[in-house]
């Protein structure tokens, strides 16, 4: 059986919270000195204006940080994620991404490998955009870690490539979602997902 | 109501900002509730959190600023050119003060209050660093800037060293104000030049404020006054809602 445990449940919204108001007010400070060619549009940040998605950006860090600072010990210390996460294996991988493909998508009792692979390297990314995020802060307090990302340029690029990284994930996984709506109940009120 | 939340010497202040980032903020607050399913109609309980937490990362801050630690500094072939401008107002805007007629201003918790020429800081030690800016906007740009050390300068004018808050009020009704640890801080000084020739007009002629542990904001320009105090003076942008420590 597959439930998800309450502390899951929990810290998954609470972090879908914070991701989203940490991408949309970080669109609108990075429209104040846009990096590329483009801007975001105004409907789709947080904050009105500069010093309020800044205000946005750094309360949210706080949920983030100790939410996921939550979810991370536990899944940890409780041996989860070795169950539920790993291992993954390339192979593996290649054999439940073709199965997708064609239509074969087995949605049992764990995560399949594309599933695994998907939810460790999006947790990768939030390590990633807090780590660049903390060298953009502080990078005189933190000038190492500045430093390690290639200096306070590089890490405004890598810490927009870790946010590019986590909506990919994100418009994957709520399409996903539309297509096994069952899993929208079973992260909220931990039902066991239904098989097949 | 607002005063209840308000914590310390500032409760006046925030009480005036807290309505002004209710105004902006409430704009895409919308957006927000959609994408939640939370009902953020309150958007004075939102900004109260947000102001909370906002002096929540002062103290955070406070607690990480290292005294010792000094910002990176750079060869003078890295100094960005041209470096650009940057106020709330357009460049052809810029104050032009007349260095001849000009004094610095002193108030506050300091013995000696005559005021200063720019003759007289001219003819005290001076220190020259390659320091990169950051602005709160997220780009950088790297300079050079000459001129005295604060705390030389403090410490000259008998200024109390263990109150809390160095305020600054400069020609363009710009204000701004830095702690005091970070006003002791050994790469903090009062800029007279800007690479070898004195600050131009629109880098802040006659004296800025190069504190390179501190975002760009908290580099005041054309500053007529300097004062020593233990409540907080805010700033321009600070009284808007930018994070009022916003070390680097």
């Amino acid at each position: 059986m597959s439930r998800h445990p309450v502390i899951v449940r929990i810290t998954h919204w609470l972090n879908a919270v914070a991701m989203i108001c940490l991408i949309m007010s970080g669109w609108l400070i990075y429209d104040a000195s846009p990096l590329f060619g483009f801007s975001f549009p105004r409907w789709a940040t947080l904050g009105g204006w500069l010093g309020g998605a800044i205000a946005w950006h750094f309360a949210a860090m706080w949920l983030l940080v100790v939410n996921g600072g939550i979810y991370l010990l536990w899944g940890a210390v409780t041996g989860h994620f070795a169950r539920r996460l790993f291992p993954i294996r390339a192979g593996d991988v290649w054999r439940d991404f073709r199965d997708a493909l064609h239509l074969r998508l087995v949605h049992d009792d764990g995560y399949n490998s594309v599933q695994r692979l998907f939810y460790v390297g999006t947790i990768g990314l939030g390590v990633l955009a807090f780590a660049s995020g903390l060298s953009l802060w502080k990078p005189v307090q933190l000038h190492a870690l500045t430093a390690a990302f290639g200096g306070y340029e590089t890490a405004r690029r890598v810490h927009f490539a870790a946010m590019s990284g986590i909506v990919l994930f994100l418009l994957v996984h709520l399409a996903l979602v539309a297509i096994v709506p069952q899993t929208l109940l079973a992260i909220t009120y931990g039902r066991a997902a239904a098989k097949r | 109501m607002n005063r209840l939340q308000a914590s310390g010497d500032r409760s006046i202040e925030l009480l005036k900002v807290q309505r002004r980032l209710l105004l902006r903020s409430g704009l895409s607050l919308g957006a927000l509730t959609m994408l939640t399913g939370c009902d953020l109609t309150d958007g004075d309980a939102v900004d109260r959190v947000l102001w909370t937490m906002s002096r929540w990362n002062d103290r955070v801050q406070a607690w990480l600023f290292d005294p010792t630690r000094l910002a990176p500094t750079y060869p003078a072939s890295a100094i960005t050119d041209p470096f650009p401008f940057n106020a709330f107002y357009p460049e052809d805007s810029a104050p032009e003060v007349d260095g001849a007629t000009w004094k610095l201003e002193l108030s506050g918790l300091v013995d000696h209050k005559s005021p200063w020429t720019l003759a007289q800081l001219r003819a005290l030690p001076q220190q020259s660093q390659i320091t990169r800016h950051i602005c709160i906007e997220g780009w950088s740009a790297i300079g050079q800037w000459s001129g005295v050390p604060f705390r030389s300068f403090l410490e000259r004018i008998g200024a109390d060293t263990r109150a809390r808050y160095v305020g600054f009020k400069c020609a363009d009704r710009y204000y701004s104000s830095i702690d005091m640890a970070t006003a002791l801080h050994p790469q903090t000084i009062l800029a007279l030049d800007f690479r070898d020739s004195p600050l131009p007009d629109k880098f802040g002629f006659p004296v800025k404020l190069r504190v390179p542990t501190k975002l760009g904001f908290k580099n005041p320009k054309y500053i007529m006054s300097i004062f020593v105090t233990n409540s907080n003076p805010g700033g321009w942008w600070e009284d808007q809602g930018y994070n009022w420590f916003s070390g680097s």
